[in-house]
Parts: structure tokens; sequence; C-alpha cells
């Protein structure tokens, strides 16, 4: 019978061929936490009793949301964090190593793998063609103290992009458009798979915007094959044996199919307080929006190729009066490289603040939360109200070379005006 | 388990349930309970009543896996949560620290309602309007798992995963 991508992936790690809608154990190769949900998991595991864990190789702890922390209580939690690594063996990434999600991307997650992280953002991995979904804390303490859990094969949507993007419109805004079109509900426990041209000449950092957002349509994952792309990225970071060949098969069965037609894309924005909220650049309602803060980074547009695209259009410009600039690179080799290559000299230039590599302002506990009343543009994944630290604020998603262009504006602004 | 309905919209959010701002209390549950949905109904979390319900629209739970969500609403003293439909990882998340979490028509209760849930007959009744709301059942593995009152519990148990 022919096989989705969530399927074939998760056929590999249940021992037989399973189908959409069955239950299933599945072998779980890789699990990790990050320091807002890990804490807790350690409780689990200590209250389970069935060991600190199975694969310690194959477990990590990333200390990426508060990082470095600015509160004595989640120091605290810090501390607990680091003590499990040590008692445990498992693998710790530290303060400034970056966002969980993307340092796997460098490191661990390769085509073929099965992997839990207690993050919602872990079905990032997707784009490299590994099987990755998150998990509550629980969830994620089970599977690391016994390499397996229970999952249903989700019923998958198959998603077909076509065409030449336009130049200043990005994967981020095929995303948007997307979750704008089938809501923030769309995708409930489904697989989103993503397939043609447009996508094939998508890079692995491009790939990844897409994947990790296809949470904000309730999808359990967001799949792409492997292929040439995802070759030169292990390449690139050293790892090229990594590659597997994940394709799905000719005539699997879709639940349903969903054709974007990506040269008529225009850049998107998700308007307060639901990611389903967009606009196109070009309507009405994006004209003469404030912009009290434009930020760059996040899970979702934290690789080195997203803040590339953000200098491009802020290259020998400045920020407008009373808009703040505020920068946080994925990791530390997406820092590195930002001042090797001279972007942070373009940011510092254009006025901009540059953070620590993490998670930075996105999830709301510090470096960047808002004021009372003030609107934010942001390369994030989330704009639930509350989202950046302040309820009372206003989060509007874009491309990062969106939020360049209204930094410069000090309002919504299209990024094609300078590119 | 019967207690009164809270009646919420469609479309809350783990932020709006358990906000980023108060992340570093995440290591004290008690502390982080008394701000319980505080910015989607600031007075559920002063008025809420051991085996009260939280009644939601569509799409409940949406957004991040903090399993710290549905903990601090049954910390809250709330028996179940009921809506039309739930984020994934959320309703998951409920089922393993043994939280009901039912899906139900909740355009047929009122804020305020009396309800009542039996799990064993699969139906959540509305007291005040005199009518049974049938739920869909849950996979075995799950209805195991809340019957032992929590993953947790469920392994100790089984040892593994019975599916």
């Amino acid at each position: 019978m022919p096989l989705t991508l969530a399927e074939k992936l998760i056929s590999m790690h249940a021992g037989r061929e399973v189908h959409a809608g069955e239950l299933t154990v599945v072998k779980v190769d890789f699990a990790y936490v990050q320091d807002w949900t890990g804490p807790l998991t350690v409780d689990k595991i200590a209250e389970l009793g069935m060991g600190l864990s199975k694969v310690p190789s194959h477990t990590a702890v990333f200390i990426d949301h508060a990082s470095p922390s600015s509160f004595k209580e989640v120091s605290t939690g810090h501390v607990k964090l680091r003590e499990y690594a040590k008692s445990s063996g498992c693998l710790i990434h530290d303060i400034g190593e970056g966002v969980s999600h993307l340092v796997l991307g460098e490191r661990i997650t390769s085509p073929g793998m099965l992997m839990l992280g207690a993050d919602s953002h872990t079905c990032q991995g997707g784009a490299l063609g590994a099987f990755a979904t998150g998990m509550g804390s629980t969830d994620i303490g089970v599977a690391i103290a016994t390499g397996e859990t229970w999952m249903l094969v989700p019923e998958a949507i198959r998603v077909e992009v076509t065409g030449r993007l336009k130049p200043g419109v990005y994967s981020k805004d095929i995303i948007l458009y997307l979750i704008g079109s089938i809501g923030s509900d769309g995708a409930t426990y489904q697989s989103l798979e993503f397939f043609g041209d447009t996508i094939e000449n998508l890079s692995v950092p491009g790939r990844t915007t897409i994947s990790s957002m296809a949470v904000e349509a309730g999808a359990k994952c967001g799949l792409f094959e492997s292929d040439g792309h995802t070759r030169e990225w292990l390449r690139e970071n050293g790892r090229e044996g990594d590659y597997k060949e994940i394709k799905a098969d000719r005539g699997a069965g879709y639940a349903r199919a969903i054709n974007i037609d990506a040269a008529s894309l225009e850049p998107m924005v998700s308007f307060p307080h639901m990611v389903d909220n967009t606009r196109p650049i070009s309507h009405p309602d994006c004209r003469d929006v404030p912009v009290h803060q434009a930020y760059l980074g996040s899970t979702t547009n934290g690789y080195f190729e997203d803040f590339e695209a953000a200098a491009r259009v802020l290259k020998g410009r400045h920020t407008a009066p009373g808009t703040r600039l505020v920068i946080t690179p994925g990791t530390k080799s997406v820092y590195r490289k930002m001042m090797s290559s001279g972007l942070m000299d373009v940011f510092l230039d254009a006025g901009g603040v540059i953070n620590s590599p993490g998670c930075g302002a996105c999830p709301g506990s510090h470096e960047g939360i808002l004021g009372d009343g003030e609107n934010c543009v942001a390369s994030i994944n989330r704009n639930f109200k509350g989202r950046m630290g302040n309820p009372k604020s206003f989060v509007y998603l874009a491309s990062p070379a969106t939020v360049a262009a209204s930094a410069i504006e000090g309002k919504l602004a299209d990024p094609r005006r300078y590119l | 388990m019967s207690g009164r309905a809270w009646k919420f919209g469609d479309n809350i959010s783990t932020d709006l349930i358990a906000a980023g701002r108060y992340a570093h209390l995440r290591t004290n549950l008690p502390e982080l309970t008394k701000h319980v949905l505080e910015d989607a109904r600031d007075e559920f979390r002063t008025g809420v009543k051991p085996g009260d319900f939280v009644v939601g629209g569509k799409n409940f739970g949406l957004g991040s896996s903090r399993e710290h969500a549905p903990t601090i609403i049954k910390m809250s003293g709330t028996s179940c949560v009921a809506a039309k439909s739930f984020a994934r990882i959320f309703f998951r998340n409920c089922i393993n620290i043994g939280l009901p979490a039912v899906r139900v028509d909740t355009d047929r209760i009122d804020d305020g309602d009396e309800l009542e849930l039996d799990l064993a007959a699969g139906a959540l009744r509305n007291m005040t309007k005199g009518i049974e709301l049938p739920f869909p059942p849950m996979p075995k593995v799950m209805t195991d798992i809340l019957d032992a009152g929590g993953l947790v519990p469920y392994l100790k148990k089984n040892k593994g995963f019975v599916i």
C-alpha cells in the first residue's frame, strides 16, 4: 500500500507497516526538553522510577528560553536541569548555544529519524525529513526513560506549492498564507506534507520556517522529502553521512490536497491575536500601522539566511525614530557567521540591538518585552495575546524582510521597495 | 463529578491559560495556579470552586506544549475541560495528568449552568437545561491512562504501553 511521509516514517519506527488512523507504539530516536518544560520532565522521570534515561546520548537538555536567565526561580530550574544532565549523562546545550530545534537541525536531525521534544515547535525537524513532534513534559519524560511512546498515525494533507516566488516573498509568506487559508485548527491531528517545485527550490532553512509553523495550523508534523538541498545542508554541517532518501510513495492516500500558486503570493502579515488572521501587505489594513519594536529571530526565522534577507533591506539604512530593532541569532554558529560576514555591522549601523543566541523575546519572558499599547512586528511564530510578555501589547507576524522594512519606516511596510 | 460551567470562547491559547510572563513560577505550581486563565477571564482564578468545569469553544489549548497549562487548570479544582475541539498537545497533556477533556457541543452550555460528567456513560449532563451531551469515545489507551489517574501511574501499573 503506498504510504504518505508520516506513514512511512512512523512505520520505520513501529516495526511494521502502519496506516492513518492506527494506534501504535514507536521507538523514539531522540528526545529533548528545554528550560521551561524540562524541570517538570525531570520530576516526572523521578516519579516514574524507570531510570534517568534509556539512551543518554540520544537525550538532550537545552537552556534556550531564558538564556541567560533573568529570574532567580528560572535560574533554579536551570540548576535542576544541569544536575539532571550530569547524573543521567545526557547532552546539554547551555546558555548561548541557541534554540533547541535550530541547534538540532545543525547537529543531529537527519532524514528518517523519529524525534520528540517537550516544545510545540519540535515539528520543525520535518524540514530535514524527520518525523518530529512536540509533546508535554510527562510524555517526553516517558520517552526519555523508556525509549518509546504511543501515537495515532495521522492523516495527511498534501500541500503542493508551485511557481517562482517573487523577490521579497519568502517561505514565511507561504506558511502564513497557508495558515490564513486553512485556519489555526485547519490541520489538527494531521500531517502537513509539502511538495512541488517551489518547495524543491527551497533551502533547508527555508523549509525549516515552514515546518516550524505546522503546529500553528494544529498539525502534528510538517514534513518534507529529503533531496539535494537536504544533502547540501548536511554536508555544510559536516555530516553528509547522515543523509537518507525519504520520499512519499506515489499514489499515497491524502485526506485532502491544497494547491498554492507561489508566484501570486505577496508578503504576508498576521494581525493580532491569531496566526490565521492574515493579510497581504497591500491590504488597506496594513496602512499606517505604527511599529514600536521590530524583532528578528526565533526558531522560525533564526538561521543565517533569515538574517541575511533582513540585512539586504537594512544595509545603509536606519530604523525610524521611535522604532527599536531587536535581533536574536538562532544559534551560536549563526551568531559567528553574522559577525564574520559583516551582518552585525549592518544591524548595528541600522540602530539594532543584538541579544545572545536563544529564544530571545519570542516566548515573552525577557530580552524585548513590549510596553502597554505597543506594537511589534516580529519574524516569530505566534501572536497570541500576551505572547511577547504583555497582554496589553500587539504582535504582528511577518518575514524577516518585512520586519526590516517596517523598522525603517516605523510602520508596517512592504520589503519590495528596498530590494 | 459536578460543578458550574465557566464559559470561554474559541481559541483559548496556552499563553492565555499560563502566560509566558509567569514562566518564572513554573517551578512553583501553587503560585502559578493563582494566575490560571488570567488573560482570558480574570475572575475565574478567584471564583473557581472544586468540581467546576472549564467550557471552551473550538481549538481549546492551542499553542505551546507547556503541560503547566492543564496542570494549573486541574490544580484550580476544575474537574473537567469541555470544548467543541482541542489542540492536539493540550488534549494529550490533559489525559496524561488525569484531567478529563471531553468534546461536546458547548453551544448548549451557558455560563453558570450546573454540569455533571459521566465518563463511563460517555456523556456530559447539563442539569440546568436537563439535557445530555454525548462525547465521542476515546481510544482505549487513553481511557486506561485516565482511569489510572495519568500516564505515570498507568506505566507504573503496566510497565509499558498496552495498545
